[in-house]
C-alpha cells in the first residue's frame, strides 16, 4: 500500500489536526510556559480543521487505498468532533489552571483524541476502525487520570483503563471473527455479504461481540458501569469532551458497521438493539433521579441519551439515521454546555457540585444561570431548542420502522427526565440561598457557553440548517 | 444585477435594522450618544439598498417575482397528515418592493427627525433600539411569501408597536393605552390566526402561491365556498385589528399617548398599513361576499372616523381619526376592487400623514419648550385651542404642513388627489356594477369632511391670533434635524414623483408596477372580473374627479368661512346641534359601550359563574358527598386490603429494585466485569443469536 499526497489532501481534517497535535507537542518540549500558546494553537487548529471539513464536505471519497472514507459522512462527524474539542478547549483553559494541572500536552491529548474520533467516523475497514477507536481511548484514560494528585481521578482512569480494555477484547474477538467468516474486514464488504450468505454462527457472534464492545463505548446499559465513576472522578472538562465527542464518534463507527442496511437484514440484532435501547433509557433515566450530584446526574442521562440515540439504529431507516445525525450534534453543544457551565462554578476543592449548591444561582450570575436553564430545556427535549428535534426524528424512525413500543417508552421516558433536569432549574431560579460562592468566569469559557447556548437556539428553531446537509449523505 | 442579488439584498435590508436592535439593546448604554447614530445609519444604508432594488426590479424584472424558500422543518410523516414540510421564504414582487422603500423611507426619516425631538430621553437609546426592531418586524410582514412568516412579523410589529406606545410607562395614560392597544390587537389576530390555520387544514401549507393554487386547482377549504368566504374574512380580522378598522379601531387614537414620531412611523405610516398590505397580499382568495363585506367595513369606518375628527380638539387625536378614516377609505379600495388605487393611496398616505404627524411634533415641540420657559405646567400643548397663529413663528412647520394638508384633501397637483381620485372612481364603479350605491356616497362624504376638518386644524393651529402673545414670543421654529424631514416628505406630496399626468394616475408608474391579481376563486362566487371592472371604472373617472374636487373645495371653503372669516359661528351651531356634537365628541360612545358591555360582561359572566359554582357544583359536590361516604366505607376495606397490599409490594419491589441496582454499582470493577458476563449471557440466551 502506497500513501499518496492526494490521500493526505483527501483526508483534510485528519491531516489538519495531527499536524497541529505534534505541533502542540513540540512547543510543549522546546520551551517553558506554553501553556496560553498551546491553547490557541489548539483552537486556532481546530477552527482551520472545521473549515477544512465543511468545504470539502462535498468531495466524497475514498483516501489511503480504501482504507478512509473522505468527505459527506466523514466529514460532517468531523466537524462534529471539531466544535465538541473546541468548546471543551475554550472551557479546559480556566479550568486546568484553576485545578493546577496546566500542562501543555493536556491539548495535545485533546487534539489526539479528535484525530482518534475523526478515524473511526471516516473508516472503510474495521481495522481504521480499530485505531481510531484505540487512539481515542487510551488519550481518554490519560486525560481521565489528568489530575494526577487526586484519588478520584486516578481510580477513574485506572478503571476506564480496566473496562475499556475488557471491552476492547470483546471488539477484536468480533472483529477477528467477522474476518474469519467473510474474509475481508472492508465494512462495506461484510455488510453485502450478509446480504448474499445465510449468516452462519461465526459471523453472527461476531457482530454479537462487535456489538457489545461498541455499546461499551456508547455507555448503553447494560454495558455501562464505568460511566458515572469515571465521568465523576475525571476533570469536568474531560467529562464533557468524553461524554459528547467519544459518543459521537461510538455512534458514528455504529451506525457505519450497523447500518440500516445490516440491521434490516439480521433480524435478531435489530431486537437486541432496542432491548439495549430501551434499557438504556430506562435505567439512565430512573438512577438518574436519585443523584444528588449534578456531574452524576449528567453522567446517568447521558446513559439514557445513548437509549434514544440507539432508537435510531434500530429504526435502520432515513429517519432514524437522520435523527442520530441531528441528535449527536444537538447533544454535543448542550452537554458541553452543561458540563462547561459544571465547571466553571466548581471551585478548587471540587464543592459546588451537588444540586443544593445551585439554589438561587439566577441572582448571583442570571447570564450563568439562563445558560444552564437553557441547556437542561435542551437536554429536556424541550421545544424550541435543539434537543427536541433530535428526539422527534429518532421517534418517528422507530414508529416508521413498527417500533412503537419502543418510541413509547422514550416519550414516557423523557417526561421523567424532565424531573431531574428541571429540578435544576427551579432550584436556580425558584430558591434562595444565604451564602453562595462566587464562580469565576474566563471570557473565552463563557464564549464557549454563549456559542453553545445560541447553538442550542439555533438548531432548535432552524433544524434545516444541519437537516438539509445530512440529507445529501444517504 | 442578477436575481439572487436583489433577493440576498433584501434580506440585507431586512436584517439591517435587526442587527442595529441587537447592538442597541446590550451595548446602547455603551455608545457614543447612545448609539443613535448606529441605528439610523443601519435603517438609512437599509433605504439606499432598498432603492437599489426597486430601481433594479423595475427596470430588469418588472413581471418577475424573486423567491427566496427553504425548508425550515421537515417532519417527515406525521399521522393523520402524512408527509408534512414546512417551507418559509420571501419574496420580492413589484408590491414588496415598492412597500420595502415605503417603509424604509418614513423610518429613516423618523429616526432622522426622532434625533431632534427625542433629545435628552430617559431611554433614548432603548427608543432608537426598538424602532429598529419595529423596522425589521415590518419589514418580515412585507418580505413574507408565506403565511406563518407573515403572522411572526405581525405579532413582532404588535409588540414593538405596544412597547413604543408605552415609552413612557411612567405615565398611566400611556402604559393603559399600550395594553389597550394590545389585547385589542390581540382580538383581530385571534381571526387571522383561525384563518390561517383553516387553510392550513386543507392545503397542508402557508405558502401563499401553494393556497393560490390550491384554490384555482379546485380544492376549497373543507369543500365548501362557505368556508373560503369564512377563511377570507377571518383573515381580514386581522386587518381589522392592525388597521383600526370598526368596530376595533378604538385602539388607535389612544396609542397617541407614544412620542409623536413614534405615531407618525408606526401609527400612521407603516403598521397601521400592515393590514392593507395583508388584503393586498390575500386579494386573490377573496370572494365577492368577502370583498363586499371588506369594502362596508372599510367605508363605515372611513365615515365614522371623519365625523369624529371633526370634533377634536388635540391635535394628534384630530390626525389620529384622520389615520382611521383614511384606512378606511384604502380597505374600501381594495373591497370595491380598486386594488391599485388602494395601494397607491397607502403609499401616498403613507408620505402625508407621516408628514402631518411630523409636523404636529414640531408644533407640540415648540408648545412645550414655550409652556416649560413659562413655567406653565397647566396648559395642553396637544390642544388647538391653545395654538393659533404660529405662522409667522414657524415658516417651514406651517408650509409644509399645509402642501399635507392639500394632498390628503385631494387638491390638483398632490399625489393625495390622483390616489384619492382612483379610489372613488373605484367606488363609483362598484356601486354601478353591483348596486351598493352606499359605498360611493360615503367616498364622497369623506372626502368633503376630510378637507373640512384637515383645514380646520391649519386654521386653528397657524392663523389667526395666538391665544397668549407673551407665549408666542417664546416659540421658535425647531432644529434643522427636525425640520429638513418635513421638507423632504413635503416634496414627496408632489404628483410628479408618482406620474407625469397631474390628473390621471393610470398611466403613471406605480400603476403599471402593481396591477390587480387574477382572482382564484371559483368563478361562481368571485367577484367582477379585473376587465369588465376596467371597462366601467374608465367611465366613471371624469364624474369621480369633478365631483371630488367640487366637495374637496365646498370643504375648504367652510373651514374658511367658519374658522378665518367667522362667518359662521361654530359654536352657535355646535350649540344648537348639541346632541350630535356631543356625540361626535365622545366618539360616538365606542368606548363607553365596550366597557359596558365587554368589561362589565365579563364581570357579570364572572358573577354568574361564581354563582353556579357556589350553588350547583357545591350542591352536586355535597350530593354526592354523602353518596360516597356510604361506598367509602365499603371500598375502604377494599383499598386497606387488596389495593395497599399492591401499592406497598410494588414500593417493596422497586425499593428492593434500587436496592440491587445501587448496589450494582460497587465502584469495584471485578463487579462490573462479572455484571458484564453476566448480562452477554442472558442476552445470548434470550435472542439465541445462533
Amino acid at each position: 500500500m502506497s500513501i499518496s499526497f492526494q490521500d493526505v489532501i483527501a483526508t483534510g481534517p485528519i491531516t489538519v489536526v495531527s499536524i497541529v497535535a505534534l505541533v502542540v507537542l513540540i512547543v510543549e518540549t522546546i520551551r517553558d510556559k506554553t501553556e496560553l500558546l498551546t491553547c490557541w494553537i489548539s483552537i486556532t487548529g481546530l477552527v482551520l480543521a472545521m473549515i477544512v471539513a465543511f468545504t470539502s464536505i462535498e468531495n466524497t471519497g475514498t483516501a489511503y487505498s480504501g482504507m478512509v472514507n473522505t468527505g459527506g459522512y466523514a466529514n460532517f462527524f468531523a466537524v462534529v468532533f471539531c466544535i465538541a474539542g473546541l468548546l471543551s478547549t475554550m472551557l479546559s483553559k480556566s479550568y486546568i489552571q484553576k485545578e493546577n494541572i496546566e500542562h501543555g500536552e493536556y491539548y495535545f491529548l485533546l487534539l489526539l483524541a479528535v484525530v482518534g474520533m475523526m478515524l473511526m467516523a471516516a473508516a472503510a475497514d474495521l481495522i481504521i476502525f480499530f485505531l481510531g477507536l484505540e487512539l481515542m481511548s487510551v488519550t481518554f484514560y490519560v486525560m481521565a487520570g489528568f489530575v494526577r494528585k487526586r484519588q478520584a481521578s486516578n481510580e477513574a482512569a485506572l478503571k476506564y483503563f480496566l473496562l475499556g480494555a475488557f471491552a476492547t477484547g470483546f471488539l477484536l474477538y468480533g472483529i477477528a471473527l467477522l474476518y474469519g467468516s467473510t474474509g475481508t474486514t472492508n465494512i462495506e464488504s461484510i455488510i453485502s455479504r450478509a446480504d448474499i450468505l445465510p449468516p452462519n454462527t461465526t459471523f453472527l457472534i461476531g457482530l454479537g461481540l462487535l456489538l457489545i464492545g461498541l455499546a461499551f463505548k456508547v455507555a448503553a446499559v447494560p454495558f455501562h458501569m464505568w460511566v458515572p465513576d469515571v465521568y465523576e472522578g475525571s476533570p469536568t472538562t474531560v467529562s464533557g469532551f468524553m461524554s459528547t465527542g467519544g459518543k459521537a464518534a461510538a455512534f458514528s463507527a455504529l451506525l457505519l458497521i450497523f447500518a440500516p442496511k445490516l440491521v434490516n437484514l439480521v433480524g435478531p440484532i435489530q431486537e437486541v438493539l432496542a432491548v439495549l435501547s430501551a434499557l438504556s433509557m430506562i435505567v439512565g433515566n430512573v438512577i438518574a433521579i436519585s443523584q444528588t450530584s449534578i456531574k452524576r446526574m449528567l453522567a446517568y442521562s447521558s446513559i439514557a441519551h445513548a437509549g434514544y440515540l440507539l432508537t435510531g439504529v434500530v429504526a435502520a431507516n432515513a429517519s432514524g439515521t437522520k435523527g442520530i445525525l441531528f441528535y449527536l450534534i444537538a447533544y454535543t453543544v448542550m452537554n458541553i454546555g452543561a458540563f462547561g457551565v459544571l465547571s466553571t462554578f466548581e471551585s478548587k476543592d471540587r464543592q459546588n457540585l451537588t444540586f443544593d449548591d445551585y439554589a438561587g444561582l439566577s441572582s448571583k450570575k442570571p447570564v450563568l444561570a439562563g445558560l444552564m436553564a437553557l441547556f437542561m430545556f435542551s437536554l429536556s427535549g424541550i421545544p424550541p431548542f435543539a434537543g427536541f428535534f433530535g428526539k422527534y426524528y429518532v421517534f418517528v424512525g422507530a414508529v416508521e420502522a413498527g417500533y412503537t413500543w419502543l418510541a413509547i417508552v422514550g416519550v414516557l421516558m423523557s417526561v421523567v427526565s424532565v424531573y431531574y433536569y428541571l429540578r435544576l432549574v427551579v432550584l436556580m431560579y425558584f430558591k434562595e440561598q444565604a451564602v453562595i460562592s462566587e464562580p469565576t468566569v474566563s471570557s473565552l469559557g463563557l464564549t464557549a457557553l454563549v456559542i453553545s447556548g445560541v447553538a442550542v437556539v439555533e438548531l432548535g428553531i432552524f433544524p434545516s440548517t444541519v437537516l438539509n446537509i445530512i440529507a445529501n449523505f444517504f | 444585477m442578477s436575481q439572487e442579488l436583489l433577493i440576498n439584498l433584501s434580506i440585507v435590508i431586512l436584517l439591517l435594522p435587526l442587527f442595529g436592535f441587537a447592538l442597541l439593546i446590550f451595548f446602547g448604554k455603551k455608545l457614543p450618544r447612545q448609539g443613535d447614530w448606529l441605528e439610523t445609519m443601519m435603517i438609512s444604508s437599509a433605504l439606499v439598498l432598498a432603492l437599489i432594488v426597486l430601481f433594479q426590479k423595475l427596470t430588469l424584472y418588472h413581471d418577475a417575482t424573486l423567491m427566496l424558500n427553504f425548508t425550515w422543518v421537515d417532519f417527515h410523516n406525521v399521522p393523520g397528515i402524512g408527509p408534512l414540510k414546512i417551507v418559509l421564504g420571501i419574496s420580492v414582487d413589484n408590491l414588496a418592493a415598492i412597500m420595502m422603500v415605503v417603509v424604509t423611507l418614513i423610518s429613516a426619516i423618523v429616526h432622522w427627525f426622532s434625533i431632534g425631538y427625542m433629545h435628552g430621553d430617559v431611554r433614548y437609546s432603548r427608543y432608537f433600539a426598538f424602532l429598529g426592531f419595529f423596522s425589521f418586524s415590518m419589514l418580515l410582514i412585507v418580505l413574507a411569501n408565506n403565511l406563518l412568516l407573515l403572522y411572526v412579523g405581525w405579532e413582532l410589529v404588535g409588540i414593538s408597536s405596544y412597547l413604543l406606545i408605552g415609552h413612557w410607562y411612567e405615565k398611566k395614560s400611556a402604559s393603559d393605552a399600550a395594553i389597550k392597544a394590545f389585547i385589542v390587537n390581540r382580538i383581530g389576530d385571534i381571526g387571522f390566526f383561525i384563518g390561517i390555520m383553516i387553510l392550513f387544514a386543507t392545503f397542508h401549507t402557508f405558502g401563499l402561491e401553494e393556497i393560490f393554487d390550491g384554490i384555482q386547482g379546485g380544492r376549497l377549504p373543507f369543500g365548501s365556498e362557505a368556508w373560503l368566504t369564512a377563511a377570507g374574512v377571518l383573515i381580514f380580522c386581522g386587518a381589522v385589528g392592525k388597521s383600526a378598522q370598526f368596530p376595533l379601531h378604538v385602539w388607535l387614537p389612544d396609542a397617541m399617548e407614544g412620542p409623536t414620531p413614534v405615531s407618525a412611523l408606526i401609527h400612521a405610516a407603516t403598521m397601521v398599513a400592515a393590514g392593507i398590505y395583508l388584503v393586498a397580499r390575500t386579494f386573490p382568495i377573496m370572494t365577492a361576499d368577502a370583498l363586499t363585506i371588506i369594502a362596508y367595513i372599510g367605508a363605515i369606518t372611513a365615515f365614522i372616523a371623519a365625523t369624529i375628527a371633526i370634533a377634536q380638539n388635540d391635535i394628534k387625536r384630530v390626525l389620529a381619526y384622520s389615520t382611521v378614516s383614511q384606512l378606511g377609505y384604502m380597505i374600501m379600495a381594495f373591497g370595491v376592487g380598486a386594488y391599485t388605487a388602494g395601494f397607491f393611496h397607502l403609499v401616498t398616505h403613507a408620505m402625508f400623514k407621516a408628514g402631518l404627524f411630523l409636523g404636529s411634533g414640531s408644533v407640540i415641540y415648540a408648545m412645550h419648550n414655550a409652556l416649560h420657559h413659562q413655567q406653565d405646567h397647566h396648559t395642553d400643548a396637544q390642544d388647538i385651542r391653545n395654538m393659533g397663529g404660529l405662522r409667522t413663528k414657524m415658516p417651514v412647520t406651517f408650509w409644509t404642513f399645509t402642501i399635507y394638508a392639500l394632498a390628503i384633501s385631494g387638491v390638483p397637483l398632490t399625489s393625495g388627489f390622483l390616489s384619492k381620485d382612483e379610489i372613488l372612481a373605484g367606488t363609483l364603479a362598484f356601486g354601478g356594477l353591483t348596486g351598493h350605491t352606499v359605498i360611493p356616497i360615503i367616498g364622497f362624504l369623506v372626502a368633503g369632511l376630510t378637507a373640512f376638518y384637515m383645514f380646520r386644524l391649519v386654521i386653528l393651529t397657524f392663523m389667526g391670533d395666538h391665544k397668549d402673545a407673551q407665549r408666542l414670543e417664546h416659540i421658535h421654529e425647531s432644529p434643522k434635524i427636525m425640520t429638513v424631514p418635513l421638507i423632504v416628505l413635503a416634496v414627496l406630496c408632489f404628483f410628479i414623483f408618482y406620474s407625469f399626468n397631474p390628473f390621471g394616475a393610470t398611466s403613471g408608474w406605480i400603476a403599471r408596477a402593481v396591477e390587480r391579481p387574477d382572482s382564484v376563486v371559483p368563478a361562481s362566487v368571485a367577484a367582477a372580473p379585473t376587465e369588465t371592472f376596467e371597462e366601467v371604472l374608465h367611465d366613471s373617472h371624469g364624474t369621480a374627479m369633478v365631483l371630488s374636487l367640487l366637495l374637496a373645495g365646498v370643504g375648504i371653503f367652510i373651514a374658511f368661512a367658519t374658522y378665518y372669516w367667522k362667518r359662521i359661528n361654530a359654536d352657535r351651531i355646535a350649540g344648537s346641534l348639541s346632541p350630535i356634537h356631543n356625540f361626535l365628541i365622545n366618539k360616538w360612545y365606542f368606548d363607553d359601550v365596550y366597557n359596558g358591555i365587554v368589561v362589565g360582561g365579563t364581570l357579570a359572566w364572572t358573577r354568574l359563574m361564581r354563582w353556579f359554582d357556589d350553588t350547583i357544583i357545591d350542591g352536586i359536590v355535597n350530593g354526592s358527598g354523602s353518596i360516597t361516604k356510604v361506598t367509602s366505607s365499603v371500598s375502604g376495606k377494599f383499598d386497606s386490603i387488596v389495593i395497599d397490599g399492591l401499592v406497598n409490594l410494588t414500593a417493596y419491589l422497586s425499593g428492593f429494585g434500587g436496592l440491587i441496582l445501587r448496589k450494582s454499582q460497587t465502584g469495584k470493577v471485578q463487579t462490573y466485569i462479572v455484571f458484564v458476563v453476566m448480562s452477554v449471557m442472558v442476552f445470548y440466551f434470550v435472542f439465541r443469536l445462533v
